[in-house]
């Protein structure tokens, strides 16, 4: 049996998974509409390549990626862009983000789409086919997939690259990709294989935690069915024992250092929904328009359903047969979700849980007590931090201290305030002071820019001005020397003329010399890397015309 | 007692001497304060302090010719920051000097002349453009210092204070009573 | 709009203490079993007077007044300044000393969470330095008296003041076994001799020893309840074995062996109930075992060589100070930087 390592801290909560793992997948009605928003991933939202009034087939794209971090959106069903404009979207904050809303013609037309032979792609077309998919982690982090698949480094004292598939699931009531390992395995399996061969991983290990048996029969089974050298590992059940780098550290023993990404320890983690959306993408060459979801709390028939991106929250949890206490819907697990700002919320890539909540489900806090330091929240942090000194600096808005205590390293997976007795919304205090950190370094950051070309401004205006004064004294010392020349030898120069010229001409080379030290690096020494992103970005430049050509019809230029 | 005297001699040559190799060999170019104070400052070239820049204001705050609480952009906390770095008192800001929400100048592109009176303007060339052409501003760049507005013979700028938007949102600071929430 | 995690663990700061309050149940029932029902009228009377002032305090500092009276924590404090004080003292002491821990030295730090040094230890320390000669009239345990004392003359003691005819306070009241053992051997007296005084008991002093293997009894429950952990008392009653083991191994016949140090005086209530006060103490694992540690070698020191018989207050106060210092220290690494030092 593999070794499992182990993790400080963690906790127990009630699982509530066993309600909603009871019917098979259901695949959810199409809906009346879909609102799908432009920015369901991490980075630069999509930049939208339809107009309003267009028709799309099912799979077709919507939003193109910009930017190096970005992924694609398509349209999930064939029908008639009805808007492109801001609408409320899942988000803590309640604002509203550009949407896409979509009316189907319910013939649900698919848009032309084969196979890729992922074997003969070269990394960067692989990962471009990925990009164009719009494929981004399923488990909630939305980061794009394509990014991460670049071929592995091996780990200290390997020779080769781990790959993971996290199928830990360790967050209270969801089951989504318990359900998903449970029924389609196989795929799941193809899906991995395809990433080990993307990442050239030599170990391929698949996290599930063992409150998960009949997933992890399915997932062993498929896997000796395939003769792939995978394996599957029970790993205990703790929160969050799902998160990458607790589950590297599980799996492995590595510990990915504070601040690296598990790539540069030569791992890489992959979610089991997001390796099913590369099966589809590779070997159907489907896009991501639709994940499961697991609806679940208080309905009449909680169970998971194949749902389209952009289906209204509402409509699909009405499938599920609403109950009348519901005061409200939390998108995510109840330690890490997001209370749904409004009715007209639908659906996105990261959705993978959707919580009705009554008052008797999830209980109004009781009252918040001053911290008595007790601290049962740094006996359960996963990650080694003090949370109450963290919870006290943060509070006192002093910043640098939050910062020595290590706040970023802060995962936010909740635990410290699900075991504080004195219900201090400590998770509330960490997310307040890492955006505010964060605002602060931006700002820093603009000002130093803003510094720079003010300084460089006052430079050209000196060096303008200095040139404006050697032409000046050029024209003269041409004027003079045409009257030198002309009627009779002239009286040599004048030592203050002289000298002033010298004093002139020194400026300028000053000036020449200062501008030349702020220059801006040319294109001329590229790091090959460089070189293949300005390939890569050419490559998809050309492609989005093509694409835009051949299945969108071109804005009209006016 | 002339022992003691020379004693302290002694001990005032040797002290000296060191203080003297240490100013020459400990020697700071530039003015190092100026520097931080400079690092305080938002940087947008407002000019609202009545100095032309952030630097000759630093330069005047490290002089002890001007007064902390002069930077409306910087708001309180950049008092407080200064006031920390100076170990002086907080001083909130006068009657009539206080900050505004941030914003970028934007120019209405049917009214603009081309006229490039607010090109010469901009602190940080965040406007682009060229004479008898229409001019915009760079908004990543704009520091909402407003000099711009004042030069523009058709008053076709405006400032326009920046969204709220998903990208840009902050967690609010948590706010919980702690009587029972009835 | 409420942000996650929208479950939690259902415990309270008011659980907690009350789960305190239950250990040392044991404790006090040992306590009257050997001493009589005295302590109950002065625990009554810590009790009372810590609402009471916890209520006004509150309400002074505008603060509501349900939550935090619900909390324990006061009621907690009353109770251990009641165990570490005389029982039959006159009432208002009991008052006096509480009403301290409770206005002074919690709430003008800022109320629950905030004060800097143990609440019930502060309130110790003021009344043995304010009023000496009534902090050393320890009821003698059943069985040693010369005369036996109805409870009714008790109370009429603690309230009034007034003795029945032709008894006085000394023949109903003792000094500490510490204090004892102090005394006489300061009289050059042989140890041998002075532990056969029939004050003394198996281990420690006679009574007051059973009431110290009820608090062991209920601080092992506190342990096992995960409402403290281990580490401070084994670091304290670790280091005070030590320590005074080791004076005892070089010269027993001055200094008495580490067993009688575990149990006289306040070292297991100290260990269990009054060092593990998680408001005043270290965070960090590491930081408990180096308080705890500090406190038990300070606690011998004042015992064996100090103005005091007992030092387990002095001791957790000199450490309280420390705590700041301690937890900057012993900082824990965090995920992901245990290979670099911070």
């Amino acid at each position: 049996m593999k070794q499992r390592y182990q993790f400080h801290g963690g906790v127990h909560p009630a699982a509530n998974k066993t309600q909603s793992t009871q019917t098979p997948i259901a695949r959810a009605a199409l809906p009346s509409h879909l609102v799908i928003p432009f920015r369901q991933h991490a980075g630069e939202a999509a930049k939208p390549v339809v107009q309003a009034g267009e028709y799309v087939l099912k799979g077709q794209l919507i939003g193109a990626a910009v930017g190096s971090i970005s992924s694609s959106i398509h349209a999930p069903t064939s029908g008639t862009i009805s808007a492109i404009d801001s609408q409320t979207v899942v988000h803590p904050s309640g604002l509203p983000d550009l949407c896409a809303t979509l009316i189907p013609d319910g013939k649900d037309e698919w848009i032309e789409h084969h196979a890729v032979d992922y074997r003969n792609l070269s990394q960067l077309e692989l990962r471009q086919h990925l990009r164009r998919c719009g494929i981004v982690g399923l488990g909630g982090a939305t980061f794009p997939s394509d990014i991460k698949l670049r071929a592995l480094k091996s780990p200290p004292g390997k020779n080769t690259g781990i790959l993971i598939i996290n199928g830990a699931e360790c967050e209270p009531y969801i089951t989504c990709d318990d359900m998903l390992m449970r029924e389609r395995a196989d795929e799941i399996v193809r899906g991995t294989d395809m990433l080990r061969f993307a990442l050239s991983a030599g170990e391929v290990l698949i996290g599930i935690e063992d409150n998960k048996p009949e997933a992890i029969a399915a997932m062993r089974r498929a896997v000796a069915e395939s003769g792939l050298p995978f394996e599957v590992v029970a790993v205990p059940t703790i929160y969050p024992g799902g998160s990458a780098k607790h589950l590297i550290r599980v799996l492995t023993g590595l510990e990915v250092p504070s601040g690296k990404l598990p790539t540069d320890i030569g791992v890489q983690c992959f979610n089991v929904a997001t390796t099913y959306s590369i099966h589809r993408a590779l070997d159907h060459g489907e896009p991501l328009i639709s994940r499961i979801v697991t609806v679940t709390g208080n309905v009449a028939q909680p169970q998971n359903f194949e749902v389209l991106i952009g289906t209204p929250i509402l409509e699909l949890v009405a499938q599920a047969g609403n109950k009348p206490d519901t005061n409200r819907h939390i998108i995510g697990g109840p330690m890490m979700g997001v209370q749904i700002p409004s009715d007209t919320v639908t659906l996105t890539k990261a959705t993978n849980c959707i919580i009705a909540s009554s008052p008797a489900l999830f209980p109004p806090l009781p009252p918040t007590l001053p911290c008595i330091r007790c601290t049962r929240c740094a006996e359960v942090c996963p990650v080694e931090l003090q949370p109450q000194d963290l919870y006290w600096y943060a509070k006192a808005k002093d910043f640098a201290k939050t910062q020595a205590f290590s706040l970023f390293d802060c995962i936010e997976c909740g635990a410290c305030s699900y075991v504080c007795p004195s219900h201090i919304p400590l998770v509330d205090y960490y997310r307040f002071a890492k955006s505010e950190v964060r605002a602060r370094d931006a700002e820093k950051q603009a000002a130093d820019k803003a510094r720079i070309r003010h300084e460089f401004r006052e430079l050209r205006i000196e060096r303008e001005k200095q040139e404006k004064a050697e032409k000046l004294a050029a024209k003269e010392k041409a004027a003079m020397a045409a009257k030198q020349a002309a009627p009779a030898p002239a009286a040599p120069q004048t030592d203050p003329e002289n000298t002033v010229q010298m004093k002139i001409q020194a400026a300028i080379e000053h000036a020449k010399e200062q501008a030349a030290a702020v220059k801006p690096k040319n294109t001329e020494t590229l790091t090959p890397e460089q070189q293949a992103d300005i390939a890569e970005i050419e490559a998809r430049r050309a492609r989005i015309r093509e694409l835009a050509s051949s299945h969108v019809e071109q804005p009209k230029e006016n | 007692m002339f022992e003691a005297l020379l004693a302290m001699s002694a001990i005032a040559i040797v002290l000296g001497a060191v203080l003297g190799y240490s100013a020459i060999k400990f020697r700071v170019e530039g003015n190092p304060l100026a520097d931080k104070i400079d690092a305080i400052l938002p940087q947008t070239q407002c000019g609202q302090c009545g100095f032309p820049g952030c630097r000759p204001y630093a330069d005047a705050i490290a002089n002890g010719t001007a007064e902390i609480n002069m930077c409306p952009p910087g708001g309180e906390e950049g008092i407080h920051k200064l006031a920390d770095l100076l170990g002086v008192e907080f001083k909130p800001f006068g009657a009539g000097v206080e900050p505004k929400p941030k914003a970028v100048a934007f120019i209405d592109e049917n009214t603009c002349i081309g006229c490039t009176l607010c090109i010469q303007a901009c602190p940080v060339d965040a406007i682009t453009g060229a004479a008898k052409q229409m001019h915009t501003i760079i908004a990543a760049e704009c520091t909402g210092c407003e000099l711009c507005l004042a030069p523009c013979p058709v008053d076709c700028i405006i400032m326009l204070v920046s969204e709220e938007k998903v990208s840009n949102w902050k967690w609010k600071y948590p706010m919980y009573a702690l009587s029972p929430a009835r | 709009m409420r942000f996650s995690p929208f479950i939690n663990k259902p415990i309270t700061v008011s659980q907690i203490m009350l789960r305190v309050l239950l250990a040392l149940i044991p404790g006090i029932v040992l306590y009257v079993w050997h001493f009589g029902p005295a302590i109950l009228v002065s625990i009554t009377l810590a009790s009372i007077t810590a609402l009471a002032t916890e209520a006004l305090m509150l309400k002074l500092r505008n603060r509501p007044i349900a939550p935090f009276l619900q909390d324990n924590s006061a009621l907690l404090t009353g109770w251990l300044l009641a165990l570490s004080i005389p029982p039959l003292a006159p009432w208002w002491l009991i008052v006096v000393g509480t009403a301290f821990c409770i206005a002074i030295s919690k709430h003008l730090y800022g109320g629950l969470g905030n004060n800097m040094f143990n609440p019930a230890m502060i309130g110790f320390a003021v009344l043995i330095v304010s009023f000496p000669a009534q902090m050393t009239h320890w009821l003698t345990p059943h069985g040693l008296h010369q005369i036996e004392l109805s409870f009714a003359d008790q109370l009429e003691y603690m309230f009034f003041g007034i003795l029945p005819a032709g008894v006085t306070l000394d023949a109903i009241t003792m000094a500490t076994p510490l204090d004892t053992l102090k005394t006489h051997l300061h009289l050059d007296e042989p140890m041998k001799q002075i532990l056969d005084m029939p004050i003394y008991g198996r281990l420690a002093g006679q009574g007051s020893e059973m009431v110290a293997w009820g608090f062991l009894a209920g601080g092992l429950y506190l342990i096992a309840a995960r409402i403290i952990s281990w580490h401070i008392p084994v670091a304290y009653l670790g280091s005070l074995f030590i320590t005074a083991g080791i004076f005892h191994l070089t010269d027993p016949a001055h200094y008495v062996t580490p067993l009688f140090h575990w149990f006289s005086g306040a070292a297991m209530i100290g260990a269990f109930f009054i060092l593990t006060d998680p408001v005043s103490s270290p965070t960090t694992n590491k930081g408990r075992l180096i308080f705890a540690a500090g406190a038990g070698v300070l606690t011998y020191l004042i015992r064996a060589f100090g103005g005091f018989p007992d030092g387990t207050a002095f001791a957790t106060l000199l450490m309280n100070i420390c705590v700041p210092l301690i937890v900057v220290y012993t900082q824990p690494k965090v995920f992901g930087k245990k290979g670099a030092r911070r």
